[in-house]
């Protein structure tokens, strides 16, 4: 993307962590005012204790990344900071000045600012309507941009936000997107930042811009809680670190004192030990893309002229920035379009008709994007889910009549073979948690012993034990002899389980690199369109 | 005392909920009863007697019944599947039409023959009225709440153009309506001397037919899950289209089966007035009823029954019956509340 920042040094992540790491100890100052004080905060949902006691302070210059699994309470903690929820028990105190609970107009007024997953961002109106909405007198008839065009250049400028004030928020990248969201918080003199998973949707490039304007708000005297559950943003970028677990404070540390591992062991309660996959060679294809294109109807195609293999016994990982193709491409694999030109085939046999049936009995196995909307059916049984994508064989049905008893029978079995944590095949589904729910579609699709699997984001907002668990289960249906399609946005995904990456970007796909010949710095320059790198990687083999 | 979601809805209070809203629905329209200056107990005291007192009132009510089961079951059908159709009122006319047309001595068959081929070509003309806005949908994705609510209007000019020109009866003294059936094309009475019609045993036996498809097979298997969430049914390999097009035949089969059987079982001759907005009512059955195949038929002899009653008591009290349409109303209303609060539980503190 022409609007990343320029990349400021040669290393990847670890370089990276290693001069975050000096320059927090020139930092960490004692002295420094304590601007947030939570005590013995205590939310209870039900039965559910959401957060129990939780005790935190932050300092003004400080970054305190909240460590956590999904569910471990680091939302609800910042949804009571900001004055979504009121706590049963327990004080928040803002610059010495309690905060009135259940106000989030006392904690923007106190200087606390949020920037949400999910941008809260209007499209068709431009960076600086966007930025200043809100923060005029409604009783006046004129507006002064003048003066707001100043000021958010001058915040633009002293913290290395650019972005251009008259473009529309819907033609922006997401990285930019996220810098005027920042903006929008530092414009209503927001002292306190608090960052819910921000690097989720950015290159590594675009995160690395990130963390350089943290410290730069740092530097300035701000604070930033910085809610993550990957280890190595919380590395490059933190002086503290909070972990959650069960909505209990399990450990403060100093970021310099730690190791992931102890991270590790602390968010999930047990040493976690990741799958490694073993070095196989590669049989026959199962998938051949060959000068595939999908059209979008509108504008540049989806798919533009992709070629792709993948291989029995063969993880093919593909990275890129969320919106080039990935959508795409799984809907081909999975049955629900045929390519506008080139060819698909299925181990040697062309797919010539959209079917999704018909890929399921050709053996393959598929884990679609969004669990949610896509794979399951929220409102139905747990067993009727299980055999979605087979209940027209004769095992689960005759004359048309279901066999409820054999689909149940079945159900049981998948529930106990994937671990599945359901009150039993009748549950209602969208009681299950986001891990279940996608052990309930891995029961589905991988008991079947397929020749190929489509992994689309297998394990976007899982916790660390789910995401082990499905990345076993991948290496295990490759060691099978299965050719897995892993689809993700989350590079550490990809570097940990992929035999070969390929990156897409505007519809194209590069050739297959070798995991161990291609640095993160590389892919992430792949994924910003730079493909003179390409050769580079090919001189170096 | 706070409201708190529940994970699971007992049985009780799934039958209880609709119970309560109804009373309710009572008890609120109690109010504009005592308005109009009658004693409240003795008008609705009154209302019950019409509607189930006597051996008359009952067969009434059931008669009433009929047609909205039918309607009832359209409506329930289509929303299962997320199919809004809103013209079970043209459907039902379509139906009516094919009944008259089939049934006015064209056909020359026997008693046995000819009136199951009078409903079954009623069937067929309500659903493939709902075929057209169908096909519209899955093809182009034009909205069928538009395009049936509009075909309603469309379907009762046409009607109506045929009445006043190519079926109008000679012998009917100038009135807009259709020359009778024959006797061979009309439905055997279940009871004598009242205008109970065999069309009511045809009503409840699709009821149940519908609650075993729903459950059992795996056609209803494919409608719940389609109408639950159709992209999660394509992905899994679902024939999402097939199943649209299906619900829609069915659908407004039986809302043009309901038109049949009003003229085969009960009329005997096509009028503009043959349905009091049965098709709209339909809706609000399907709505009480929650959906359910079989909550349709007590949804169905609730409002007739209310109807009916209310006809009685206007007779006898200063009430209009008016009230039936506001009491019905209510009732959805007190029903859609109770339904969402069936979902959560009170808990203290």
């Amino acid at each position: 993307m022409p609007s990343n920042p320029p990349l400021r040094s040669g290393g990847g992540w670890c370089r990276r962590r290693r001069v975050g790491a000096t320059v927090r100890k020139a930092m960490t100052n004692p002295i420094q005012p304590v601007v947030l004080r939570l005590t013995g905060i205590t939310k209870r949902f039900g039965p559910l204790v959401a957060n129990d006691g939780i005790s935190l302070t932050l300092h003004a210059g400080e970054v305190l990344a909240l460590l956590g699994e999904n569910g471990a309470g680091k939302t609800t903690l910042m949804n009571i900071l900001f004055g979504h929820y009121v706590a049963d028990e327990g004080t928040v105190e803002a610059f010495g000045h309690p905060l009135p609970p259940g106000s989030p107009k006392a904690a923007l007024v106190a200087g606390i600012g949020m920037v949400h997953q999910h941008f809260t961002l209007a499209d068709n109106l431009s960076v600086l309507d966007n930025v200043a909405v809100g923060t005029e007198p409604l009783w006046r008839f004129w507006s002064d941009r003048a003066a707001a065009r100043r000021r958010l250049l001058e915040l633009a400028d002293r913290f290395g936000l650019g972005v251009r004030p008259d473009a529309p928020v819907g033609d922006l990248s997401v990285g930019e997107r996220q810098r005027v969201e920042i903006l929008k918080a530092l414009y209503r003199d927001a002292r306190i930042l608090i960052l819910d998973e921000p690097t989720a949707v950015l290159t590594p490039q675009e995160a690395t811009g990130l963390f350089d304007t943290l410290r730069r708000l740092t530097a300035d005297g701000l604070a930033v809680v910085f809610i993550s559950h990957k280890m190595h943003e919380v590395f490059a970028v933190s002086d503290t670190v909070a972990v959650l677990r069960g909505g209990r404070l399990v450990a403060t540390r100093a970021t310099a004192d730690t190791s992931r591992e102890e991270l590790a062991e602390m968010m999930v309660g047990r040493a976690v030990k990741p799958p490694t996959p073993t070095p196989m060679v590669p049989g026959e294809p199962v998938l051949e893309l060959k000068d595939v294109t999908v059209l979008s109807g509108h504008g540049r195609p989806h798919l533009d002229g992709a070629d792709l293999t993948v291989r029995r016994h063969q993880i093919v990982g593909i990275a890129g920035v969320s919106g080039n193709g990935q959508t795409a491409l799984a809907d081909l694999v999975s049955g629900l379009i045929v390519p506008d030109g080139g060819t698909l085939a299925l181990k040697g046999q062309p797919v010539r008709a959209a079917d999704a049936a018909a890929m399921v009995r050709r053996g393959v196995a598929r884990i679609p994007e969004d669990r949610h909307a896509a794979g399951l059916v929220g409102s139905m049984a747990v067993w009727e889910n299980l055999i979605a994508e087979r209940y027209r064989d004769p095992a689960f049905q005759r004359w048309g009549v279901l066999k409820r008893a054999a689909a149940r029978r079945t159900a049981e079995e998948a529930i106990r073979a994937f671990d599945v944590r359901c009150p039993g095949p009748d549950a209602r589904t969208q009681l299950l948690s986001g891990g279940n729910m996608q052990k309930l579609i891995l029961g589905r699709t991988l008991a079947y012993g397929p020749d190929l699997i489509l992994a689309s984001q297998p394990t976007r907002g899982l916790d660390v034990g789910a995401v082990s668990y499905v990345h076993g289960r991948l290496l295990e249906a490759r060691a099978a002899g299965a050719g897995v399609l892993l689809i993700s946005e989350d590079l550490d995904e990809i570097l940990a389980v992929a035999d070969c990456i390929a990156v897409v970007y505007h519809g194209r796909i590069t050739p297959l690199l070798p995991h161990d010949r291609v640095s993160v710095r590389q892919l992430g320059l792949l994924m910003a369109g730079h493909w003179d790198v390409l050769s580079e990687i090919a001189d170096a083999a | 005392m706070r409201l708190e979601p529940r994970t699971h809805t007992p049985l009780a209070v799934r039958i209880l909920a609709p119970m309560g809203a109804v009373v309710a629905a009572l008890a609120l329209c109690a109010l504009l009863v005592a308005w109009t200056g009658a004693p409240v107990l003795t008008a609705y005291g009154l209302l019950v007697e019409g509607a189930v007192g006597s051996r008359f009132a009952l067969t009434e009510t059931l008669t009433r019944a009929t047609p909205l089961i039918l309607t009832g079951l359209a409506a329930a059908v289509a929303f299962r599947t997320r199919l809004w159709n809103i013209g079970a009122e043209g459907q039902l006319y379509m139906g009516a039409l094919a009944a008259v047309v089939l049934g006015g001595g064209m056909l020359n068959l026997p008693f046995w023959l000819l009136w199951p081929v009078v409903l079954l070509g009623g069937a067929l003309a309500g659903g493939l009225t709902l075929l057209g806005p169908a096909v519209l949908k899955v093809r182009f994705g034009v909205d069928e709440v538009v395009t049936t609510l509009l075909l309603n209007f469309v379907v009762l000019l046409f009607v109506s153009m045929l009445l006043e020109g190519a079926l109008k009866d000679p012998m009917g003294m100038g009135w807009p309506q259709s020359a009778p059936v024959v006797e061979a094309a009309e439905l055997p009475k279940l009871v004598a001397r009242t205008r109970l019609h065999a069309g009511l045993v045809i009503a409840l036996a699709l009821a149940v037919l519908l609650w075993l498809i729903d459950t059992r097979t795996i056609w209803g298997y494919e409608n719940r899950a389609v109408g639950a969430n159709p992209r999660a049914a394509a992905f899994a390999g679902m024939p999402v289209t097939r199943v649209m097009l299906r619900t829609a035949l069915l659908s407004g089969g039986l809302a043009g089966l309901a038109g049949a059987a009003e003229v085969a079982g009960l009329k005997g001759y096509l009028t503009l007035d043959l349905s009091p907005g049965f098709g709209y009512s339909g809706i609000v059955v399907a709505m009480l009823a929650q959906l359910h195949p079989l909550g349709v038929v007590g949804a169905a002899l609730f409002i007739a029954g209310i109807f009916v009653g209310a006809d009685a008591m206007s007779r006898a009290m200063p009430v209009p019956n008016y009230i039936a349409d506001v009491l019905v109303a209510t009732s959805l209303l007190c029903m859609l509340v109770a339904g969402l609060l069936a979902r959560y539980r009170l808990r203290r503190g």
